[in-house]
């Protein structure tokens, strides 16, 4: 077992809610992250999936270094990131890199190709303008693109073409990490192929590892190696990514995987049984946060809140039923 | 079933300023919609999808005109109906989803007031029996509560109650074609699953037809009777959704079924070169050869013409034609 790269040790992020314009009491926390963790290995694939507003997007955050959380740390090679300073903190900077999902608002448009792949490098870096531009131009040839496009602008370029470019800056720092951040959610579905396709080639040749961020799921378990499952800023579930989709333990869990979109019409699919939707996380259940929803609650689960164990090697699940 | 609507050779093409560019934006399609029955119509964006069933409820912005074909809906010509007439088909015959749910929504008026206006108009209910009906129409969309709910304004609603909503006013003028386009793209998986067996329901209990937009071949398997596949204006290829996904015959409807990402497999998938064509340049021959693992010579020079595979079942490439069957499947095998 090799150390892992990044480690998340119950990570929490507390939002205060405010109330009036004046005394700006704080009547209450929005609980988005509370008490996530997980490890993302070298060279793996961790994929994050839930539903909109269940904390994916600010545990991202947290891992950017965009957010501070309120509780909890986060390793990279071992050491506490908010610990960082100066070059150390700079060095982490560079080597967690980000892609976001809509690659018309991530790219300036202001800025040429080869311009927006050389920023991070002109930060981090203290490379001569030639060796910029060879660098620049190594990585848009690992994105499948021609180094002599570095001198045109975003909007000559598709979709899909945008998205490698987010992929070519992302990867220019000798990226260790990179966290996709529903980095496919907005493309085609040819193009879609393209892209992930591109994504696992690039892991095989450079080892570095993705935060898989998504809602699809097929495309998240098609991608990573293990899959975390998130509901109400907590992780109900953690697993292999076949063996999560073959047997899904958590309720939830279960019911997403009865939600996801059959790929043949002949598959057959269950009726959801959970009905509702996701509650505000400025209110969360008491107990375990699913059990408003959960066709299996017992009256233990309205009281005591699920601790996140083990039932199988590599696979984890926070649920009393197990 | 009866046939509820046939489009046959429908050509709209979009204009610019001045007529120097013309952009065939949807080019002599064919195809028909049983009472009951649900199509999807499948494409990547840009193919065409939208500006069809913009064609067949007379929404087409100024640019696009309807240059040739007909569209016949319940014995009707549509092509030939001037907007007033158009107009009462709209809502009461034919309704539309659309993709965003706050878009179709009014925030300044109530629920009640949006889901009851096309009743009120187009079958003529007043005074309380409206109220009736409103309240009938959320309870057969699933929304809790529908007393409460209807004196609610958009904003109040999640996005999941709101394109419910959405579908209720659909349902309001009692039509007999709903054509969703792209209804769940913004939903969450859990909300998506719950709105689809919302509009099964729907559709079971009052056997109006659907035309489903999307670009989620899942969507497709789970919903539509058949479907038809379009690339760069055509449709290239329809059939029963079930023959499609066991045997599609068109080069481009496998490869988009080979790059759908499947649950539980861990497969490459299958991606398609290069990009979906500018309407405006498109390549010589079949619109589709440049991006197509099985081109041929033929495919640069001619356009290849519908081939009847089953009665029910069409798709057109040059590699139906080739004498022996064989060869195809070797080449595509």
């Amino acid at each position: 077992m090799p150390a892992p790269l990044l480690e998340l040790q119950s990570l929490q992020k507390y939002f205060p809610v405010r109330s009036g314009a004046l005394l700006r009491r704080k009547i209450g926390w929005v609980k988005a992250v509370d008490g996530v963790d997980f490890t993302i290995n070298p060279g793996e694939t961790l994929g994050l999936i839930g539903e909109s507003g269940c904390g994916k997007t600010t545990t991202s955050k947290l891992i950017l270094l965009q957010e501070t959380p309120t509780a909890g740390a986060i390793r990279f090679d071992g050491e506490d990131v908010a610990s960082l300073r100066g070059q150390d903190l700079m060095r982490y900077r560079r080597e967690v890199q980000v892609v976001f999902q809509d690659p018309y608002s991530s790219l300036s448009p202001r800025m040429r190709v080869g311009n927006i792949i050389a920023e991070p490098l002109e930060i981090h870096t203290d490379l001569s303008r030639a060796a910029l531009a060879e660098r620049v131009a190594e990585v848009l040839e690992l994105v499948g693109l021609q180094p002599d496009l570095a001198r045109l602008f975003p909007h000559e370029f598709s979709g899909g073409q945008r998205q490698r470019i987010a992929i070519a800056r992302a990867l220019a720092t000798h990226t260790r990490l990179i966290v996709l951040d529903e980095a496919v959610s907005a493309l085609d579905v040819s193009i879609r192929a393209q892209i992930m396709n591109q994504l696992e080639e690039l892991q095989q040749t450079l080892g570095v590892s993705y935060l898989f961020i998504g809602h699809d799921l097929a495309t998240v378990a098609h991608i990573s190696d293990r899959i975390a499952v998130m509901y109400l800023g907590q992780i109900v579930e953690l697993a292999d990514s076949l063996e999560l989709c073959t047997k899904p333990l958590h309720p939830y869990a279960r019911a997403l995987f009865t939600a996801a979109l059959p790929s043949h019409p002949d598959e057959r699919h269950g009726r959801l049984t959970i009905t509702g939707e996701v509650p505000s996380a400025l209110n969360p259940p008491s107990g375990c946060r699913f059990h408003p929803r959960c066709p299996h609650a017992m009256p233990r689960c309205a009281i005591e809140s699920p601790v996140r164990k083990e039932v199988a090697p590599q696979h984890s699940v926070a649920c009393h039923l197990y | 079933m009866a046939e509820l609507l046939r489009v046959s050779g429908l050509q709209t093409h979009y204009t610019s300023f001045g007529g120097s560019r013309v952009i065939k934006a949807v080019d002599k399609i064919n195809f028909t919609l049983r009472e009951g029955e649900t199509i999807g119509l499948v494409g990547e964006s840009g193919c065409g999808k939208t500006t069809t069933c913009l064609s067949v409820v007379g929404l087409l912005p100024p640019a696009a005109r309807i240059v040739g074909g007909s569209i016949e809906f319940d014995g009707e010509e549509l092509t030939r109906k001037s907007p007033r007439e158009m107009r009462r088909i709209r809502g009461r015959r034919i309704a539309m989803i659309l993709q965003d749910p706050m878009a179709s929504l009014n925030p300044l008026f109530s629920i009640y007031t949006q889901v009851a206006e096309p009743a009120f108009y187009h079958q003529r209910v007043r005074g309380r029996s409206l109220r009736e009906r409103v309240r009938q129409l959320l309870r057969a969309v699933r929304i809790p509560s529908p007393e409460v709910r209807m004196r609610e304004y958009p904003h109040q609603m999640s996005g999941g109650m709101r394109q419910r909503v959405v579908g209720a006013i659909a349902m309001a003028g009692g039509p007999k074609l709903i054509i969703a386009d792209e209804p769940t793209t913004n939903l969450d998986v859990t909300i998506q699953a719950q709105y689809l067996d919302v509009l099964k329901d729907i559709q079971q209990e009052t056997g109006v037809a659907l035309i489903f937009v999307t670009h989620n071949l899942g969507i497709v398997a789970r919903m539509c009777d058949r479907m038809a596949v379009m690339y760069a204006g055509k449709i290239v290829e329809q059939g029963s959704v079930r023959d499609l996904f066991r045997g599609a015959r068109h080069p481009y409807t496998r490869a988009l079924l080979g790059s759908m990402p499947k649950l539980g497999s861990k497969e490459p998938l299958y991606a398609i070169a290069g990009q979906p064509p500018n309407l405006a340049r498109l390549p010589p021959g079949c619109a589709f050869h440049p991006r197509c693992a099985h081109a041929m010579p033929r495919c640069r020079e001619q356009e290849p013409t519908d081939r009847l595979i089953t009665m029910d079942w069409t798709a057109r490439c040059w590699l139906l034609d080739q004498p022996a069957q064989e060869s195809y499947a070797s080449a595509t095998a």
